[in-house]
């Protein structure tokens, strides 16, 4: 596979492990933050850890956050991953008043039943795109995304409710697990991602 | 009624010293049973949900091997793995979790310091901070039962009883902000006599999850954890390790007793 990608480093989180895994597959990456920002030559990938809030600001600086939402806009594939996926999204209940980047409507909402973060593997279904694989995937979330539209929503999972596990519309895609740390069934989805973006 | 596709893990822990695998029984008798690297491998793809390194000799000598362990590990492997042996401040657990673990479990030293839970919680996040009680059966010395839960906290590798109420101590790590208990029932620990069941459901009333540890003894020892004793994940050595069953043969018995687990398929 002969694409090359930007890796976001700006979103407060350890891109160490998807780094490494994107190595272990053989794909060529460049580092992108807030001083070098993506053209949008390059899909985009946005790892996210840690708190919304702390992403949110993180992404702010130099306007970092404009710069993202202009390319996606323009076009550009871009993958979210955990609260890479998140911030996607309007709002988080974990921090109020904090505007997410606004490009999927929606909130991010918290688990209210069982242990809380959910950790560990769960089985995804696809929702509207049978050509993606079910299986399952490794997940360390507190908090889930609920799109306003369905229409939007590719895999779905459940935790004492139904949630969002994933999400694409146009150039977007978003896992709210963790590709990087799903055995083979995570790199498959990584490559089926590369595949449709290349 | 509640959906929860959520599925028990099955933990097999490698204990190490200076960067190889070793292993005993009440961590006494070590036996070199080869590479970590390659034996974490072998795991990932018998099914393995995660991966636990107790580098056991770490208090005591050099740390180096397990930083470069930790790196080749996170290099090879796709599954997450927890680090753990001689943790005791935030700045070694910051460097484990940049070279590639994905956890790291701190027992003594949290004990002595219980400051440092909600250190890496802050700092790194709850979801990488597992606290490891080591923990057995008391009874005061005129033979009454004591206060607070029958358990008690032991630390430095089970050779020091602190007096401690274990169940109060799992209360106080999860207010302090750890992410997982690791339960290792220390009347249990070696024994291949089953998990410490009573424990263990003791354990899992607390509202993060729990890895209950020592006695594994075959599937049926797995299922009782789940069913029994409500445990999120269970670690094992022994059995694995001495290849009495793969991990594989622990699921097929778990999915057919009705209890959520990971399938994947095997690689040649």
């Amino acid at each position: 596979m002969k694409v090359e990608l930007d890796l976001v480093t700006s979103a407060g989180g350890n891109i160490g492990s998807i780094s490494r895994t994107l190595t272990r597959m053989g794909v060529p990456f460049r580092l992108m933050g807030t001083a070098n920002p993506p053209d949008g030559s390059r899909p985009i990938i946005l790892p996210g850890v840690g708190a919304f809030g702390a992403v949110m600001t993180s992404l702010q600086e130099n306007e970092f956050d404009k710069t993202i939402c202009k390319l996606v806009k323009a076009g550009t594939p871009f993958l979210g991953v955990c609260v890479g996926m998140q911030v996607l999204f309007d709002d988080s209940e974990e921090a109020p008043g904090v505007a997410g980047l606004g490009l999927i409507k929606g909130s991010v909402l918290k688990f209210n039943q069982g242990k809380v973060p959910q950790i560990g593997w769960n089985q995804i279904q696809p929702s509207n795109d049978p050509s993606w694989e079910q299986g399952y995937v490794y997940f360390v979330n507190s908090y889930y995304a609920q799109p306003a539209s369905d229409q939007v929503t590719l895999y779905n999972s459940e935790y004492y409710r139904t949630f969002c596990a994933a999400v694409q519309t146009d150039n977007i895609t978003a896992f709210q697990f963790h590709p990087e740390k799903s055995g083979e069934m995570g790199e498959r989805l990584l490559t089926r991602w590369l595949t449709d973006v290349a | 009624m509640s959906l929860n596709g959520l599925c028990k893990r099955i933990i097999p822990c490698l204990d190490v010293a200076n960067g190889r695998t070793v292993k005993g029984v009440k961590f006494q008798n070590l036996r070199d049973i080869g590479d970590p690297v390659e034996l974490g491998y072998e795991y990932q793809k018998q099914g393995a949900d995660e991966l636990m390194f107790l580098d056991i000799t770490a208090s005591k000598e050099a740390r180096s091997t397990v930083f470069d362990l930790v790196r080749d590990v996170a290099q090879s492997l796709s599954i997450p793995f927890t680090v753990g042996g001689g943790i005791s401040s935030i700045v070694d657990v910051r460097k484990l979790l940049e070279l590639g673990a994905d956890k790291v479990t701190i027992n003594t030293s949290a004990v002595t310091r219980p400051e440092l839970i909600e250190e890496i919680a802050t700092a790194c996040g709850s979801q990488c901070c597992v606290v490891a009680i080591d923990a057995r059966k008391r009874v005061n010395p005129d033979g009454t039962m004591p206060d607070g839960s029958i358990w008690e906290v032991l630390i430095k590798g089970g050779s020091v009883a602190t007096g401690m109420d274990a169940l109060a101590w799992g209360e106080e790590c999860v207010r302090r902000g750890a992410g997982e208990i690791m339960l290792t029932s220390w009347d249990a620990d070696g024994t291949q006599e089953g998990f410490d069941i009573e424990m263990v459901r003791a354990f899992s009333k607390l509202p993060i999850p729990v890895i209950a540890s020592g006695g594994a003894r075959d599937p049926e020892s797995f299922v009782d954890v789940f069913s029994a004793g409500h445990a999120d994940a269970a670690l094992a050595a022994s059995i694995f390790h001495d290849g009495l069953f793969t991990i594989n043969q622990v699921k097929t018995e778990l999915h057919q007793r009705g209890i959520a687990v990971r399938y994947v398929s095997t690689e040649h």
